[in-house]
């Protein structure tokens, strides 16, 4: 049976990290997520590593494997050449608990700050699928907090004072699209949740596991609404017009 | 003396699935103070892997159904056995649930006219399934968790509660510790509201989650709450078979519900043959009616012809699957063929995203072009903890269940999504009852010493030992027993040859030890969760022994036929002395004007 | 419990634990930017004399501004504009911020800058804003460019198709799928509203948005083609004014 090697990054707070190599065999169809277990199982039973679903609809399983932040329970053993090194390591963004597990608390705090949806009291709950294909790609989020990880407001240049993120800028199109929602978010978005950081490097939709277009769906459709409220004398001159009516 | 953290609430709940979130809405809605505690983080339950739809009769697609109906089938599906008052407050109140959910920012997918959404599943007779593609779960389990947390719910994520904790007869708490860095702490509630799920990870082949571990039937057991219907076991019809990595991963009922038939190796539908004389009339008579059933739902229209063999209930299309492939005529890797790529491959990837994803990342399969393999896969639990229906109070005062956790709903076999409807349901009525009951009770209760120290010393013993077993062998060795003895079909020696080994591994666990320390060591904390894995395995085990018939999803080999006389009663499970005590108990009889509707319902279809 | 974190990289320029080959884009783009730059700085200051030929206008000279006393080159007051729409443009911006600016070089990979960084809330970044003000002009812009494509179809009274003309379209079509899939225009026509079906008006905006969404969807295909179609006719102009190629007519009436 063909054998993989797996360096699994291993660590607390308070002690030096290292990796440590460990030989899994591999069986059809194995994920990385199976490697883990299998070291879990056989080899060392304190590796510690979130994981629910086991298929990617959860959204713990979230490391680096080889560098590239992915879900561990889609990441086929496969695509990895024969005796080539695996490294596996926790997402990078968020403070080490112990070997793959971080503490994403943040992304709970932040949560709380988003208004939540709000609908008008007169609201006759019909509307068409047309309305709501928009939102209901931005709530296929399973919250793996990949695009937490590998946007660079957060990960390098270590901007949480400031910025929301993108999982919370698709969580907010997903409310401020929704056809009956009456509220607006916008001037918070751009004031505390630091809209204005991003500069759509787009890093967040290449890792997302769900496939949504965080970038151009949900964050510079917020941009624009930004740019809307903000940054378009037009637009201003416009708006007043029309409320002068 | 353990040392641990002390929080105090009126109402406690267990678990942030569903059922839970829904109860802490609901209890924190009736002004107590409520915590939430789950054992992953937050939105992250089980509940998001539920993928095909809810269950409620909004009659928005058909507009034949009623509450009625739904009832009948729930009851019909469950082979008689549920409690009948679950059953018709979950069809009743299920459509103002669905409703409210809407109206809390879920985002169902429409009907052409703006209506939400239904499709049909197995068992319903009418289209009732309100879904959001084949991610109904997430949809429910983010609007809840986004509602809950806007109402100032308190949230202790990556916490296992142990025990329960009691003041005389009443409860008066919860003891558990932070998977994190195993601290301890104890929640002086005045109610606790169980909302912890099933215990899949007692079977080799499951669909469910490292969570699943029947913590909270267990929690009930030891605290004085008897668990009904613990016999009863679903065994999903379609889960994955290949690669073996994803063995028992799940494949939506929706796929039928879409139009997935099945085929065994030799291209035989061979679900026409497996359909039960009482039933078959609700059915298609064969293929070329089963396909104008599919054309019309593909065109939205209204047709007279009945649902394809392949929606049948549950345990039925398990069984089916399960004799075809003993009798060979399954796949090359022990499984039948499910097949949808005969639609329209855009309307295929617009309707199951996720099953598409699924094949295509895990499997190598392109369900738009190819049939899928499937098998069945342990995924559900019937029994649970006996609760009143009107306020999912058990017999514990200040003890209540809601979810999977709880008995009696879904009787001997439950229909596809008639769990996320009853999580709403009974998720709400139990926050209601918890609330109300904490709210009635005057001073704060007291717990001894002794029973926290206890509970500690428990959670210590695998850490002090030394060359005992592994956990992780052992929960290998119980998934084998239970896989091999309690499976789809029973039998009397199988079953206690079964329980004999249990017994071994009971003893076994008493020696179970763990190196490390206790900062989120997984080990550590499956020595813990071993031990409620093993109360229900043995609860499900002495169960199906008793139970000497086969009905839904309990199958006897030497007892092949249903028994009229054994609807009659309840198997219970509680602790006497330490030891697992077994009781035939009564069902509680149906009134007439609901025993009515099944006459009509007769009278219908003849 | 103790909060620093040992992150297993260290944050410094191009640290990364990836193995897989990340700096190919940024490399491929940057090289495909300085290519650009240098052929257009060298056409708009160095070469600007052959600026058409018959019926073809070079589209960087296009519209033909002539003013007494100006004795530069014309680009100067012309090629400031796309310049700018593309500056702004959400796509490019993706692009430069990485090959450019390396913030960040690639996905997950280390960069220079720290905890002073204010993306696009400051001046200059700031500015990225008006990209629907130069979206405004571009289309005034485009409209041109299809005017002088029209022209093309005709020499000295007659119809006449040559490989110019088909040149000078093809050009003028993928500038407008490009310039017509600007997320810009995307929000402006229709992405806008919260309900699509919940009036008249709103619907047709809606069918516009769905059209704009699906030129979107492919908005950093069209702007690199554009932008070497854009160079091309440019150049094959300037090889027929230079009298190095001659045009072949396809189609005369």
């Amino acid at each position: 049976m063909r054998e993989a090697i797996l360096k699994v990054f291993r660590g607390t707070p308070v002690e030096a990290g290292k990796f440590i190599t460990y030989k899994v065999p591999v069986e059809e169809g194995m994920v990385v997520l199976d490697a883990i277990h299998y070291i879990q199982g056989y080899l060392d039973p304190e590796l510690s590593v979130r994981w629910n679903c086991k298929a990617a609809k959860c959204g713990s399983c979230s490391a680096e494997v080889n560098g590239d932040p992915s879900l561990m329970c889609k990441t086929r053993m496969d695509q990895f050449a024969e005796g080539e090194e695996i490294t596996i390591e926790p997402i990078k963004t968020f403070p080490l608990i112990k070997d793959l597990v971080t503490d994403v608390s943040f992304n709970y705090e932040v949560n709380k700050q988003i208004p939540p949806f709000c609908p008008a009291d007169d609201a006759t709950w019909i509307f068409k699928q047309e309305d709501i294909d928009r939102v209901q790609e931005f709530r296929k989020c399973i919250e793996c907090f990949l695009c937490q990880d590998v946007c660079h407001v957060l990960r390098d240049h270590e901007r949480k004072d400031a910025f929301w993120g993108p999982r919370f800028f698709v969580r907010s199109a997903g409310v401020e699209m929704h056809p009956l929602d009456c509220g607006n978010r916008i001037p918070l978005l751009e004031e505390q949740g630091g809209l204005g950081f991003c500069n759509i490097t787009k890093c967040c939709t290449e890792v997302c596991p769900e496939e949504i277009h965080i970038t151009d769906n949900a964050i510079i459709a917020l941009k624009e609404r930004v740019v809307d409220e903000y940054h378009d004398p037009l637009a201003a001159l416009l708006r007043r017009v029309f409320k002068g009516k | 003396m353990a040392n641990y953290e002390i929080h105090e609430y009126d109402v406690l709940v267990v678990g942030a699935g569903g059922a839970g979130l829904r109860a802490a809405i609901e209890a924190s809605a009736q002004g107590v103070s409520v915590a939430l505690v789950c054992k992953s983080l937050l939105g992250k339950a089980h509940t998001v892997m539920a993928e095909g739809g809810i269950a409620a009769a909004l009659s928005n697609v058909d507009q034949q159904d009623n509450w009625e109906t739904h009832f009948c089938d729930t009851i019909s599906g469950g082979k008689h056995l549920n409690n009948w008052r679950m059953a018709q407050l979950h069809a009743q109140e299920s459509p103002e649930r669905v409703r409210e959910l809407e109206r809390w920012g879920a985002v169902f997918d429409r009907t052409s006219d703006g209506q939400i959404l239904q499709r049909a599943f197995g068992g319903h007779k009418w289209k009732r399934l309100c879904h959001v593609g084949d991610r109904t779960g997430l949809e429910m389990i983010r609007t809840l968790q986004d509602r809950g947390v806007h109402q100032g719910i308190s949230v202790y994520m990556e916490c296992t509660i142990t025990r329960l904790l009691k003041d005389g007869e009443k409860i008066a708490g919860a003891f558990g510790y932070f998977r994190q860095d195993g601290r301890y702490v104890v929640f002086k509630a005045k109610a606790v509201v169980l909302a912890t799920g099933g215990a899949g990870r007692s079977y080799p082949v499951t669909s469910n989650s490292w969570e699943y571990t029947g913590d909270g039937h267990a929690l009930a057991y030891e605290a004085g709450a008897d668990l009904i219907d613990m016999e009863f076991v679903q065994f999903h019809p379609t889960g994955m078979v290949w690669p073996p990595g994803v063995r028992g991963l799940l494949v939506t009922e929706g796929v039928r519900g879409e139009g997935g038939l099945l085929r065994n190796n030799a291209g035989e539908r061979f679900m026409f043959r497996y359909l039960p004389e009482s039933t078959r009339k609700d059915y298609a008579e064969n293929e070329e009616e089963s396909k104008r059933w599919v054309d019309a739902v593909l065109k939205g229209a209204k047709t007279e012809a009945r649902r394809p063999p392949e929606l049948s209930t549950r345990d039925n299309v398990a069984r089916a699957i399960y004799l075809e492939v003993k009798e060979g005529k399954g796949t090359p890797h022990g499984g039948v063929f499910l097949d949808i790529s005969y639609l329209n491959s855009e309307r295929v990837k617009k309707k199951l995203p996720s099953m598409y994803q699924q094949f295509k990342d895990l499997a190598d399969v392109d369900i738009t072009k190819q049939p899928m393999e499937v098998g069945p896969t342990m995924h559900y639990m019937m029994g649970g903890v006996r609760v009143d229906a009107d306020t999912a109070a058990t017999r514990v005062p200040g003890l209540f269940a809601a979810g999977e956790v709880s008995g009696g709903m879904h009787g001997a076999n439950r229909l596809g999504g008639n769990s996320l409807s009853d999580l709403i349901v009974f998720g709400r009525r139990a926050g209601a009852g918890a609330a109300e009951y904490a709210a009635g009770q005057e001073d704060r209760l007291q717990v001894s010493e002794d029973q926290i120290n206890a509970a500690a010393e428990e959670l210590e013993a695998p850490l002090t030992k030394k060359g005992g077993s592994s956990p992780y062998e052992l929960q290998r060795s119980l998934q084998e027993i239970m896989g091999e003895h309690v499976g789809i079909f029973r039998e009397d020696a199988v079953l206690a040859a079964g329980i004999a080994k249990l017994e071994e591994i009971k003893e076994e666990l008493k020696t179970v030890s763990i190196s490390g320390s206790k900062l989120y060591n997984p080990g550590w904390h499956l020595c813990r969760d071993l031990k409620n894995m093993i109360i229900c395995s043995e609860a499900i085990a002495r169960s199906a022994l008793a139970r000497t018939e086969s009905r839904g999803a309990h199958s006897r080999l030497d007892y092949p036929d249903t028994d009229p006389e054994q609807a009659k009663f309840n198997i219970a499970i509680s602790r006497l002395d330490g030891v697992m005590k077994l009781e035939k108990t009564p069902r509680p009889e149906m009134p007439a004007d609901l025993k009515k509707l099944f006459e009509k319902k007769e009278q219908t279809n003849a | 419990m103790n909060q620093t974190t040992t992150s297993p990289v260290p944050a410094k320029l191009g640290a990364t634990s990836r193995s897989n080959a990340w700096l190919i884009e940024p490399a491929v783009i940057f090289c495909g930017f300085a290519l650009f730059v240098c052929y257009v700085t060298w056409r708009a200051l160095y070469d600007w004399q052959y600026i058409e030929w018959g019926p073809y206008l070079s589209p960087f000279f296009s519209p033909k501004l002539i003013f007494p006393g100006w004795q530069w080159s014309p680009a100067i007051l012309l090629l400031w504009e796309p310049a700018a729409f593309r500056a702004t443009c959400y796509y490019f911006r993706k692009a430069y911020y990485r090959a450019l600016f390396l913030d960040p070089p690639a996905c997950a990979v280390g960069h220079l800058g720290g905890h002073k960084y204010t993306g696009e809330n400051r001046f200059p970044l700031i500015l990225q804003n008006v990209h629907r003000y130069f979206l405004y002009l571009a289309l005034t812009v485009l409209a041109l460019l299809w005017v002088d494509a029209f022209v093309a179809c005709s020499y000295r009274g007659h119809i006449r198709i040559g490989v110019g003309t088909v040149v000078l379209t093809v050009n003028c079509l993928l500038l407008s799928f490009y310039t017509c899939g600007c997320h810009a225009l995307r929000h402006l026509v229709g992405g806008r509203l919260k309900c699509f079906s919940c009036s008249t008006a709103a619907h047709g905006q809606f069918k516009i948005w769905q059209c704009v969404t699906r030129l979107n969807e492919r908005h950093a295909l069209w702007a690199w083609t554009s932008l070497g179609t854009v160079a091309f006719a440019d150049f094959y102009v300037r090889m027929l004014a230079a009298g190095v190629w001659t045009d072949i007519s396809l189609l005369q009436l």
